[in-house]
This record gives structure tokens, sequence and C-alpha cells, in this order.
């Protein structure tokens, strides 16, 4: 009961918080709400038992992208969105269609919380009665991510030094401090 | 922000626990929620909470950005190595049974492995990422 | 009818936070409110990843001593993936606004067109 509760208030603080992302035209308040989406998401992942998955968006929603956002907002040196100069008709439209597409194709899915819906049954008791024995690690997660599927982590991390890499071509140039100074472009 | 005293007091005080914190969470992965991500994203934002209040010719100074880099391929080096060297021990690509004589210890060792190849690259890039931002300004 | 909605509220609440962050890339034009209503996007899609994934009664799927339930860890893994590589997309996102800025002087999507249509 407790947690339909807690459940019920964070995802209703979430929807108030993507409405006001969406009305407010001071950039900085936006960054801040944006964090705020984020920290209340995290709540609702350990409401609903992902303590891992918690963690990571905590820390990368609410820290990460937060401070990188900020740092763009003071290059790009414009706090004010301009007032939208077209009709919001076409887009809500295709809004509202959408949101009812996915909404009709809900009525299929099994309800919230059933332990014998599809996902529960094939691969998931095969993991959690074999990690220990296969691997000995305790964390399922830990032993999914870094031993039954190591190869998909691998490319993970090939994606965030590739990610580095293209940030560092497009803004890393040499500062204007030193004395040697290279061409970005 | 340097002349705020709290500030100064705050980061250069909390900056080992944040260390440490990062640490527990990266070698205790196994046993609780944690791993070498968010250990990662961790350490970086206690390098860039330094940045913040100390400024970046500071921070450059206790980590200069070479450094930066090679630690980042170090991590995807350590990771794709430790799948090599499998292969020369005679199993597939990242086989953590060939690693040792027993089967249950390989797998242990190969798990630490590359949890800490991830939790490198992944602090090294975030860092280069937030010294590339702040750096914009100082540029032509 | 009233046990289809208590079953699936959470689902149709994530569907609307889904929608007002496509609301957002699609109407505003300020390239970093696009970017912002992209992450809310991503951020709803992993949240009905993890409902999926929820079993009632259990708990965090770390084998202990005293719990047979467990929550399914297989959304978790691949929802651990996809954060991170939304966070990689981000930066490098922003990066290019970064860039945009210098080259147009203006974020702003209709000045960029205007500017572009004008050469």
């Amino acid at each position: 009961m407790i947690d339909t509760l807690i459940d019920i208030t964070l995802l209703a603080f979430l929807t108030i918080t993507a409405i006001a992302i969406i009305k407010m035209r001071d950039l900085f308040v936006v960054i801040m709400l944006f964090s705020i989406f984020s920290l209340h998401s995290a709540g609702l992942f350990v409401v609903m038992d992902a303590a891992d998955v918690a963690f990571t968006e905590a820390a990368v929603g609410a820290g990460i992208s937060t401070v990188l956002m900020l740092a763009t907002l003071a290059l790009t040196k414009d706090h004010n969105e301009k007032r939208p100069a077209h009709h919001a008709r076409i887009p809500m439209l295709v809004v509202l269609i959408t949101g009812g597409a996915l909404v009709y194709g809900t009525y299929d899915i099994p309800s919230f919380g059933d332990p014998h819906s599809p996902a529960q049954e094939h691969v998931k008791p095969y993991y959690i009665e074999h990690s220990i024995e296969d691997t000995g690690v305790p964390n399922t997660v830990t032993a999914v991510l870094a031993s039954y599927r190591g190869y998909d982590t691998l490319g993970e991390v090939t994606v965030i030094f590739t990610a580095g890499i293209g940030v560092m071509l497009l803004i890393g140039g040499r500062i204007k401090r030193k004395h040697k100074q290279e061409d970005d472009s | 922000m340097k002349h705020n005293l709290i500030l100064r007091f705050i980061a250069k005080y909390f900056f080992p626990v944040i260390a440490l914190f990062a640490l527990y969470v990266q070698f205790h992965g196994d046993y609780g929620p944690g791993g070498g991500f968010q250990a990662g994203v961790i350490l970086s934002v206690a390098f860039i909470f330094y940045a913040l209040v100390f400024g970046m010719k500071t921070t450059e100074q206790v980590l200069p950005f070479g450094v930066l880099r090679i630690l980042a391929s170090t991590g995807v080096l350590i990771y794709a190595g430790t799948g090599v060297v499998t292969m020369l021990m005679g199993g597939n690509f990242l086989d953590y049974d060939t690693l040792s004589l027993h089967p249950l210890q390989g797998q242990h060792i190969g798990i630490i492995v590359i949890e800490l190849g991830v939790g490198i690259t992944v602090s090294a890039v975030m860092l280069m990422i937030f010294y590339a931002f702040a750096n914009r300004e100082n540029h032509d | 009818m009233i046990d289809i909605i208590i079953g699936h509220y959470n689902y149709w609440i994530v569907i609307l936070l889904m929608m007002a962050g496509f609301y957002t890339v699609i109407n505003r034009g300020n390239l970093i409110k696009k970017i912002a209503g992209l992450n809310i996007f991503q951020t709803s899609v992993f949240l009905l990843y993890i409902s999926i994934g929820y079993v009632e009664g259990g708990t965090t799927p770390i084998i202990a001593d005293g719990f047979t339930i467990y929550s399914n860890p297989l959304p978790h893994v691949l929802i651990l993936t996809a954060i991170v590589v939304g966070v990689s997309t981000t930066a490098l996102g922003l990066a290019l606004v970064v860039r945009i800025k210098e080259a147009y002087g203006t974020i702003e999507e209709d000045e960029i067109h205007d500017q572009d249509m004008s050469l």
C-alpha cells in the first residue's frame, strides 16, 4: 500500500516537472527542472527494485548531464528561448496519434508486477538459479553484465570512448594560454 | 569561487571522501549495487567539483590532460586485453574460466579486471569531455 | 475495467511522459531545449522497461539468504547500457550546439534555417 502511494506521488511529480519543462522559457530553469526529473526517476527506479539502475541514473542524469548542459549554457550566452512562431496544431496532432497508438498497444501487456508474465518465464530462472554456481558473484546484474553478456559491455565501453574522441574533435583544440597553438578544424 | 571559505574547505576535505566512495563502489560491485560505470562517474564528479571551486588552471596541474588521454585508452585496452589473454590460454574470447586453475576463481578474476577497465575509461572520458567544455572560452 | 486500470496506470503515465518529451523535440525551436526533451523521452523509455521487469513481492536481484522471489535482472542490464550510451549522445549533441553557436551566432532553429536559405 505504501509502495503504491510512493509510486503515484513520484509519477505525479514527474508529470508536473515534464509539463513545466515544456512551458518555461528561461533555459536555466529548464536545466534545473531536468535535473529534478532525473532524480525523481532515480527514486522511481528504487521503488521498482532496480538498485543498480537507480545508482547509475542518479549519478549520470543528475550529475554529468546537468553539468554539461550548464557548461553549454555558459558558452552560448543566450538564456531565453524565443516564443514559438508557428501554431502547435500539427505537432499536437502527431503527439496525440502516437500516444493513442501506444496506449492501444498496452492493452496486451500483462499487468504491472505479474510474476507469470512471459518476461519472467524464459531466461530469468536460468540466470537466477545458476549465477552463483557459474560465476560465484551474488549480484546477478553484475554477473549478467560482466560474464554472461560481456561482449555487449565491451561494445558499450567502445561507445563511450568514441564519444570522448568525438567531443575532442569538435571542441578540443589547444587553448591560447600556451605559446604553441594548433588549428582545430 | 576561490574566495568563499566554506566552499574551499568542503572541496578540499570532501575530495578524498568522494574518491574513497568511488573505489568502494567499484570493488564491491560483486556483493551489492555498483560496478564500473557508477564508480567511474562518481570519481569524475569529485574532480569536477574540485575544478568548479578552484579553477581549471589548478586542476590541470593536478591532473594534466595528457594523462587523461592515456588513461582513457588504457581502460579499453585492459578490457579487450583480457579477452585476448583468455584466447591465448586456450578458451574462447572473454571466456574467464581459463584464467586460473579453478573456473570459479577465474570468473572472479575476470570480472574484477574488466570492471576496473570500465571504471578507468568512464572516469577519464567524462573528465575529458568536461575539460573540453571548460576550456572552450579561452579558445581562439 | 477497474483492474485493467490498476494493472496498467503505470504504463499510461509513462507514455504520457514520453509524449511530453516528444512534443518538446518537435515543437520548440531552441536547440538546448530539444536536447532536454530528447533526454526526457529516453528516461521515460527506461521507466517503461523497468516496469516490465518488476515482480510484486520480489526484491532487488542480489542473491541473499531468506529471499526467494527476485526482480528480473535482464532489463536492468539493458537499461544500464542504454543510460551510458544516452549520456554519450547528449555530450556529443551539446558539443555540436556549441559549434553551431560559434558558426551561426544563434541557437534558434528558424534563425539558422533563414541564414542557410539566404546564402
